[in-house]
């Protein structure tokens, strides 16, 4: 039975290499269109910003920013993101977290957030963490510092 | 500080290993087990169950998670042998200690060393069998690293692990033997997220034959459930080989864990 499922197993990993390497020709925009375009990261920062609200934990950490500079910042940082049309002109990663002195736990729990945040706005599993992996290179420049 | 241990994202910890460490069923892993990030204490226990043809094993364990550097485990192994009607047990307390790194987020995986130091209480069986001790302790080396997307757009989970081991199945037939008396043995396990609540994935760990009785490597396929950071259950169908000479044990693990 086991030998069966690694059949199968090896059979699939095959099929889903092919489609994805087909399909990840050097830049593809095809991220930002399975997000819903503009339209989509708007719709997810927006959910993003309901979910940091309601969380005690990560609110605080907001305290001084203006909703609308965050908001605008990010959907332009995040369709940079996704090899969207888009350019981020904002400050740093750096910068803008140089002081905060973030750590793991809080770290984790806005990924928590930006998770569920895109369940909110129905991103599926795949494109998830397609997104996660993306903002995962940027941690050394948000945490500790 | 103590605080309740939430840091970690879901189903990163892995599960309960049989020896009582974090890690998948049969391998221990890299990661600690319980959701603990820098400045958390994670409390963890399960239970377990695995039945094959002529073998029952019932298996209770626990695991404290100190700042996701340290952690301490144990378990307590009945190894019912039905065909002569007799339970073996032994007891194993864990030590390991993460070196480097972070399985999701570090360059290279995350690297973790650990010790299982094994006592078996009913030793007559093992002696009997050629062994030649009732204690032994196991050294090993853990990378891990999860991969975020990578099967088309699904995070893909490995761990290999190098264990230094005097013994035979696990030390429930003592250590060493006339065939050997201490060895390195890999293990490999390899996982894909559906979704973040549940994972398919597999094992291999290869064993010793130092009792000269055939003893088989170990195989798995598993699903591992995460409702939410505080249970665990697992599904396993096993492949155990011979076990004491006795061929194709085969069948079913559950196991269940709670973490706070």
């Amino acid at each position: 039975m086991i030998k069966y499922v690694y059949g199968l197993l090896i059979v699939l990993v095959l099929q889903l290499c092919l489609g994805c390497s087909s399909k990840n020709v050097a830049q593809s925009d095809q991220l930002y269109y399975d997000i819903g375009a503009h339209q989509g990261i708007e719709k997810l920062v927006d959910a993003f910003v309901q979910r940091i609200v309601k969380d005690k934990a990560i609110l605080p950490y907001f305290a001084k920013s203006s909703v609308k500079h965050f908001k605008q910042g990010f959907i332009n940082h995040l369709c940079g993101v996704v090899n969207g049309p888009c350019k981020y002109n904002g400050d740093s990663m750096i910068d803008i977290h140089t002081g905060m002195n973030i750590n793991e736990a809080d770290f984790n729990r806005v990924v928590e957030l930006l998770i569920e945040a895109m369940e909110d706005v129905d991103i599926s599993y795949q494109s998830q963490n397609k997104i996660l992996v993306k903002l995962a290179v940027l941690r050394p420049e948000i945490i500790k510092i | 500080m103590l605080s309740f241990a939430n840091g970690k994202l879901l189903a990163t910890p892995g599960v309960s290993q049989v020896e009582g460490s974090g890690g998948g069923g049969l391998v221990p892993w890299a990661q600690l087990a319980g959701y603990a990030t820098e400045d958390e204490i994670a409390f963890s226990a399960f239970c377990s169950q695995a039945n094959v043809k002529d073998f029952q094993l019932n298996n209770c364990g626990g695991q404290v998670n100190f700042y996701d550097r340290l952690e301490f485990s144990f378990a307590k192994q009945n190894l019912q042998v039905d065909p002569l009607s007799l339970t073996l047990s032994q007891e194993i307390l864990g030590l390991k200690v993460r070196l480097y790194g972070d399985l999701v987020y570090s360059t290279w995986p995350q690297l973790s060393v650990g010790i299982q130091h094994k006592s078996l209480s009913t030793a007559d069986v093992a002696f009997s069998l050629g062994a030649q001790d009732d204690t032994g302790t196991d050294i090993y080396l853990a990378a891990s690293k999860l991969h975020l997307g990578l099967l088309a757009g699904y995070n893909v989970l490995w761990n290999a692990t190098a264990r230094y081991t005097k013994a035979n199945e696990m030390g429930l037939l003592g250590f060493g033997g006339p065939q050997g008396n201490g060895a390195l043995q890999t293990e490999m396990s390899v996982l894909v997220l559906l979704n973040k609540h549940l994972a398919v994935g597999t094992e291999y760990r290869h064993k010793p034959d130092n009792l000269g009785l055939g003893e088989d490597d170990w195989q798995d396929i598993f699903v591992a459930w995460f409702p939410n950071k505080h249970l665990n259950v697992t599904l396993a169908y096993l492949d155990l080989g011979t076990i004491a000479a006795l061929t194709d044990q085969k069948g079913w693990y559950l196991s269940l864990s709670g973490s706070y």
